[in-house]
């Protein structure tokens, strides 16, 4: 749907209210050489027809601007900051219109990375502007400062917290430090080419990252996957989650101090590791996906075999977590983010179904799930144990469906023959191990990628992390992150 | 409890009997003993990787792989760290994060990179916010390579890189 400036609003309120969607994607692209305009798209999840809703406006090349959505809808907030720092496009009235990833100490004004006609500024660094924390004051307030250089093995992230005595009561997440501009980078070149460069988008979840933007670019070709490429690439989505839920698990148990079993869920990942390896020579799973498919097969025998006693594993693992009360104590009301907080915050993935929000894309866009019987695992309190009992259920899930679709792979081809490139746009998505991820891809006229949107779920949920902190103690802190488990890189770009 | 102890007597002993590995290992070991005094530290910083390379570093420490057990242990400050392991193509917004950490440590100090991104920027080179590698910044002394590099190599180059010290 198309609108003039003046009705975009409106128009995306309407949908927000209709299809009780948060903001998907909010973003611009610099359409100046072809339309002699600023295109703005905001996307929204219709559930009950199993598509995508997206609202459009055309903006004025000069002085481009539009009316702030994030007073009525608190979920485009982080997307309209970066739609200003990123095209210099001004949201009038926005809540925040704060830097998120080009900081304000190394990156001059006025330099906007993804406009057509964009020159890196000559020097960068030393500018000599600050960032401006939210201030919490009052007597007896103080305030730690955490990062960017944390002291486990892990990405880079600010974490600003004001405490009264114990308890938090306000956190800011700065981040932007694995600021790459990965964007920019696909644009202008071969979408095939990129396919590499979309599985380093977050490195954990490198699958479903390249199958979001190949589902994009299969979209715009109108390419049909074969059945057994669909069936494997299931597969190969759900092995990408049992590794990751399986080190998230173990991390959890580790901030908690209990070394057991997190050098069980460590054992478990390596095993499934050395399984992606086995399958397909990587053990990223990188190097699989294609527009069209898939470019290796695997053995199935060897998926049936070594998943089994990986699934005897993770029962003793979840046996020796559930059965220690210590541990449950720890766990149990950490982390609490309530569901109309969720929901206002447009957390998505399996944050979201820990608080009681029951959408899962697989659900949804994937007949190979539908087919296998697929359930998705929702809880309903909220807290960091909720997010363990979700992950733990969403690994046995996924344990399940691996040994159905080994047992059941279709014949057929691995991938459709590659076209030429089309112009046109789609959407592409993926539930990955955290939640949605979604890509907008748009070809131009001479086959090469001209816009790219990439929407890791990390993006928006850390804003949850903040918020389901409060109230709690700093010890309990490294439990709550790891309970979410986001990528610093997913969300920087 | 009986969960644990059934788990660990059952279990035994997982850490990887891998003639190549315990070979390596055992030179890694010596290396270690000679030139360091029983332990090598060093701080892991990320510069803007994607993530893999943390995951596989984490991963050479698993009980499967167990590094420390050669003497390689991961320090958690600079101050205690022999060197730096530095991944990501350093993002502008790490540069001062990146120095600082270096400036940290006491002498002497070593840099190794790990990934490909580190040592020239790898898939990101080139992009309008990235130094293209740290090469660039700081003097670097032995890399790691790969797109994550595995454990095995993660074990393979810090041999390397220990000989020719």
């Amino acid at each position: 749907m198309i609108v003039i400036p003046e009705e975009f609003k409106i128009a995306c309120l309407k949908e927000h209210r209709e299809l009780k969607s948060p903001v998907m994607m909010l973003f611009a692209a610099d359409e100046r050489a072809s339309a002699g305009t600023f295109a703005l798209r905001c996307v929204f999840l219709d559930r009950k027809n199993k598509e995508w809703a997206i609202v459009q406006t055309n903006l004025p090349a000069e002085k481009p601007a539009f009316p702030s959505l994030s007073k009525d809808m608190y979920s485009s907030i982080l997307f309209e900051r970066e739609i200003k720092e990123m095209f210099g496009i001004e949201p009038v009235g926005g809540l925040d219109l704060r830097r998120l990833a080009l900081h304000n100490e190394v990156w001059p004004e006025g330099y906007y990375p993804l406009r057509k006609d964009f020159k890196a500024p000559d020097r960068s660094g030393n500018t000599a502007e600050k960032f401006n924390f939210t201030k919490v004051e009052g007597e007896g307030i103080f305030e730690v400062p955490v990062g960017p250089v944390h002291a486990g093995i892990i990405g880079p992230g600010h974490f600003h917290f004001s405490c009264a005595g114990e308890p938090i009561i306000n956190l800011e997440i700065r981040l932007g430090f694995t600021h790459k501009g990965t964007e920019k980078l696909f644009e202008g070149h071969s979408p095939a080419q990129k396919i590499g460069l979309s599985e380093c988008i977050a490195g954990d979840s490198a699958f479903a990252h390249s199958f979001a933007y190949c589902t994009a670019l299969e979209k715009i070709n109108g390419i049909s996957v074969p059945g057994r490429a669909s069936y494997l690439r299931a597969l190969f989505l759900e092995l990408e989650r049992m590794y990751n839920h399986a080190n998230d698990i173990g991390g959890m148990a580790t901030d908690v101090g209990f070394s057991f079993p997190a050098a069980l869920a460590s054992i478990i990942k390596e095993k499934i590791l050395r399984l992606n390896d086995a399958l397909c020579g990587s053990r990223y799973l990188k190097g699989i996906n294609i527009p069209g498919g898939v470019a290796k097969d695997i053995d199935r025998k060897l998926v049936i075999e070594k998943i089994k006693p990986i699934v005897r594993d993770f029962n003793e693992l979840k046996n020796i977590l559930y059965s220690n009360v210590s541990f449950m104590d720890r766990v149990e009301g950490p982390g609490m983010l309530r569901k109309k907080t969720a929901e206002d915050l447009g957390i998505t993935g399996l944050a979201a179904r820990a608080s009681g929000i029951g959408i899962d894309l697989r659900c949804l866009f994937s007949e190979v799930h539908t087919t296998c019987g697929f359930k998705p695992s929702v809880e309903e309190t909220g807290d960091a144990l909720a997010r363990l009992t979700a992950r733990i259920n969403e690994f046995e899930e996924s344990a399940r469906l691996v040994n159905f679709i080994a047992d059941y792979l279709p014949d057929g081809n691995l991938s459709s023959p590659a076209e030429a490139n089309k112009q046109g746009s789609a959407i592409g998505c993926a539930e990955g191990w955290r939640g949605p991820v979604l890509y907008w891809v748009s070809v131009d006229n001479k086959g090469k990628l001209d816009r790219v949107k990439i929407v890791d779920p990390s993006f928006k949920n850390w804003a949850g992390l903040s918020f389901a902190v409060l109230g709690d103690i700093i010890p309990d802190f490294p439990l709550c992150n790891k309970s979410f488990d986001l990528s610093y890189s997913g969300g920087d770009l | 409890m009986f969960n644990i102890l059934k788990n660990r007597l059952l279990k035994g002993v997982v850490t990887e009997k891998d003639k190549e590995i315990e070979a390596l290992g055992t030179e890694l070991k010596k290396q270690i003993f000679n030139k360091f005094g029983r332990a090598f530290s060093f701080r892991e910083v990320d510069t803007g990787s994607c993530g893999a390379c943390e995951s596989e570093i984490i991963s050479a420490t698993n009980p499967i792989y167990d590094i420390s057990r050669f003497g390689v242990h991961v320090a958690a400050s600079p101050r205690h760290a022999d060197a730096l392991v530095i991944t990501g193509p350093v993002s502008k917004n790490m540069l001062l994060a990146l120095k600082d950490t270096y400036d940290a440590m006491p002498a002497p100090k070593y840099v190794i990179t790990a990934g490909n991104c580190a040592l020239n920027g790898g898939i990101f080179k080139d992009s309008y916010y990235v130094e293209n590698g740290v090469g660039n910044i700081l003097k670097v002394d032995a890399h790691i390579p790969g797109c994550p590099p595995t454990p095995t190599q993660i074990i393979i180059s810090l041999l390397t890189f220990l000989k020719n010290l």
